[in-house]
């Protein structure tokens, strides 16, 4: 930390000023004129925390995403299309059992056997033809989601939220003060927040389990160098079948989560690819945490151009994609 | 040109397509006849609905092969530069939506290949910044986001309705828009495109991009300027994807996001994969069966029994087949039957798929 304000005082003091200005616009009830000219916090409260939520959901589809990646080189153009079928099953799932949470796993498992039969029985045959890779996941995708028009039709699906999750929250930010001086807060949806702490949960975890523990250390050290890493007598190829499965499978919860907030609808799978694609060459193809960074970017440049415009909004999320390109085109936090 | 040809036919990279010029002239020469006097054989609806689509599509899977063949560049925003030039004819030319600017055909064609230049500048500038498979990453997101804002874009793109009632020129006197005129339009554009991309595979330009597919660290220390030719291979594919894209309003009268889809960027990416990605006329190859499938799908399926709707799952299937068995598409199993039955026991021909 020290060391970084040391060797980057410009940045540091950059990214102090708007530290204290977010939390200023976040915290701080807002003078009139102000709200003249930016519109009613409300507004912009809502969708920040709408952006930041996104960026949840986008995270727990493009850790995925990026982990396979950055192991396997493999760019798996079908993760859209996982999302989407863990989506589906999870309706499935729920209007069965009337569970929630057993949705998540019937995703899970449904997305992970997927992502297992895919690296054994597809990509394990076509070991570093890249192109070639890409190809097959591109075909898989077309045909995962025709098979899905045919099976769930064309109308959007949304599951239920479960009952202990419903209707909103009141959360401890002023988004006006009344003549009378009472200050009125901000009402939000709790399955957001919850789903968006779970998304963090999951990410820290992952996390841990990448930073603490033996598999994790195999799978950074084959990130890095995966020839080397053979070369060691490292499982590599029972780690990949492992991260395949994993990264398939939460694509596969984000499918459940995706259908909660919004809904399940044949389109909603090139979205989320698009999503994921963004997302990972913002933050760094391979890093988790650039991932998380990406994801939150992204959500919030969606949400808050969706609010103030409209029009232009995927302009946003293009164009930091483009800077990020252009000045640092391995991805924000990626190492190489 | 045939000296050109003798003499290319020493470069060893440029080689793979050549013998096929020389040694098949006879089917070459049977194929144009054939292509030539379609108008005298076939309906017009074969001819336009499949014959004439194909030479669109084709010509814009021609822009992708030219990346992904001989730059080794899988660019999956073809069919967004293609659709671009469509847009800006539309919105420039005449119209049937509300403060159109009417603006003369010639000069709205000028302007749309003008601008999808620059717009394939742009994209080459920015899927240069990486190299390799984070190319068909980087298109992608363009490809997707150019449809998404398309598609919320009321202002300039008219949003999810599209722009219609755009016309088919006349010009020298002929009403292109009939089906025989327009017939021959496609044909004559596809046919300059596909020698356009034959000959400058085969001069300096193409060859140093060929050098470069191959071995981008050895031509930059021949003192060739890699991300410049890389970024020139684009805009020259732009210019292809744009006439295919013009012809293509041309041909519907409209255009809406869903031309710019990803979908569609993936459909041409699979009749440039399907025709074969090592030889010009192997998306046009491509098109064609796709073109022909796409049209009699719905009667075939119906026949095998099965939902007259499942169009994508057959081309998803037939894909993953070329993918899995032919790596260089129809022109390479071709390419291996004619092998095999000219040399008997020889080994089947390894075509080079970029991996240098």
């Amino acid at each position: 930390m020290n060391s970084f304000i040391a060797r980057r005082p410009i940045w540091s003091l950059i990214i102090l000023v708007v530290a204290i200005a977010l939390t200023w616009l976040v915290f701080a009830p807002w003078p009139p004129g102000f709200e003249a000219v930016f519109g009613r916090k409300k507004l912009f409260l809502n969708a920040a925390l709408n952006g930041i939520t996104l960026g949840g959901l986008y995270f727990l589809v493009a850790s995925g995403f990026t982990l396979i990646f950055g192991l396997m080189r493999n760019v798996n153009l079908a993760h859209g299309s996982i999302y989407l079928l863990g989506g589906y099953f999870g309706y499935l799932a729920v209007d069965a059992t009337g569970s929630w949470l057993f949705s998540f796993v019937v995703a899970f498992v449904v997305a992970a056997l997927l992502g297992v039969i895919l690296q054994v029985a597809v990509f394990r045959r076509m070991e570093g033809e890249e192109l070639r890779q890409t190809l097959v996941t591109l075909g898989i995708s077309i045909v995962l989601a025709d098979l899905m028009l045919w099976a769930f039709g064309g109308n959007s699906w949304q599951i239920q939220t479960p009952t202990w999750l419903r209707g909103p929250v009141e959360l401890p930010l002023v988004t006006a003060v009344k003549s009378s001086g009472e200050a009125v807060y901000l009402s939000y949806p709790i399955v957001r927040l919850v789903i968006f702490l779970a998304s963090v949960v999951i990410g820290l975890a992952m996390w841990l389990v990448l930073n603490r523990t033996r598999v994790g250390m195999i799978i950074r050290a084959g990130v890095d160098d995966r020839e080397m890493l053979a070369a060691m007598g490292a499982p590599v190829q029972l780690v990949f079948v492992i991260v395949f499965a994993f990264g398939a499978g939460l694509a596969g919860m984000a499918g459940v989560v995706g259908g909660t907030f919004q809904s399940l609808s044949p389109g909603e799978d090139t979205r989320f690819l698009l999503a994921s694609l963004i997302v990972v060459i913002v933050g760094g193809m391979g890093s988790i945490p650039g991932a998380a960074l990406g994801a939150i970017m992204i959500g919030l440049a969606e949400q808050v151009g969706l609010a103030y415009f409209p029009t232009y909004a995927i302009v946003l999320t293009f164009l930091i994609m483009v800077l990020v390109l252009a000045v640092r085109p391995q991805g924000l936090l990626a190492r190489r | 040109m045939a000296l050109a040809e003798s003499r290319a036919r020493g470069a060893s990279s440029a080689a793979s397509q050549l013998p096929w010029l020389q040694n098949l002239n006879p089917a070459a020469v049977l194929v144009a006849v054939v292509v030539l006097i379609m108008p005298a054989i076939a309906s017009s609806f074969v001819l336009t609905q499949i014959f004439g689509w194909a030479y669109m599509l084709g010509t814009i899977a021609l822009s992708l092969m030219f990346l992904a063949g001989y730059g080794g560049m899988v660019s999956l925003a073809q069919v967004t530069v293609a659709g671009f030039a469509g847009y800006v004819v539309a919105i420039l030319g005449v119209n049937g939506v509300p403060g159109g600017r009417g603006w003369p055909w010639w000069l709205a064609v000028l302007a749309a290949l003008i601008l999808s230049t620059v717009v394939g500048a742009i994209v080459g500038a920015l899927a240069v910044r990486t190299e390799g498979i984070y190319t068909i990453m980087i298109t992608l997101a363009i490809a997707a986001a150019f449809y998404y804002f398309t598609n919320e874009n009321y202002a300039i793109f008219n949003g999810h309705t599209g722009i219609d009632g755009i016309p088919t020129p006349v010009f020298l006197g002929v009403d292109w828009h009939a089906p025989i005129p327009f017939y021959y339009l496609t044909l004559f554009v596809a046919v300059l495109c596909w020698l356009a991309v034959s000959y400058v595979s085969r001069a300096p330009f193409g060859l140093a991009l060929q050098g470069i597919r191959d071995n981008p660290r050895r031509m930059a220390a021949l003192g060739f300027n890699v991300n410049a030719h890389r970024v020139a291979a684009y805009v020259f594919a732009a210019l292809i994807a744009a006439l295919g894209g013009i012809l293509l309003v041309w041909s519907y009268g409209e255009i809406a996001p869903g031309a710019v889809s990803v979908s569609a960027a993936i459909d041409i990416l699979v009749i440039a994969v399907v025709g074969g990605i090592g030889n010009p006329i192997g998306p046009f190859i491509g098109a064609l069966i796709y073109a022909v499938l796409k049209t009699f799908a719905l009667d075939v399926l119906v026949a095998f029994g099965l939902d007259g709707n499942r169009f994508r799952l057959l081309i998803g299937l037939g894909f993953l087949a070329i993918v899995f068995f032919s790596p260089d598409g129809v022109i390479g199993l071709w390419a291996r039957w004619r092998n095999r039955l000219q040399a008997g026991s020889a080994p089947p021909q390894k075509a080079g798929d970029g991996h240098g």
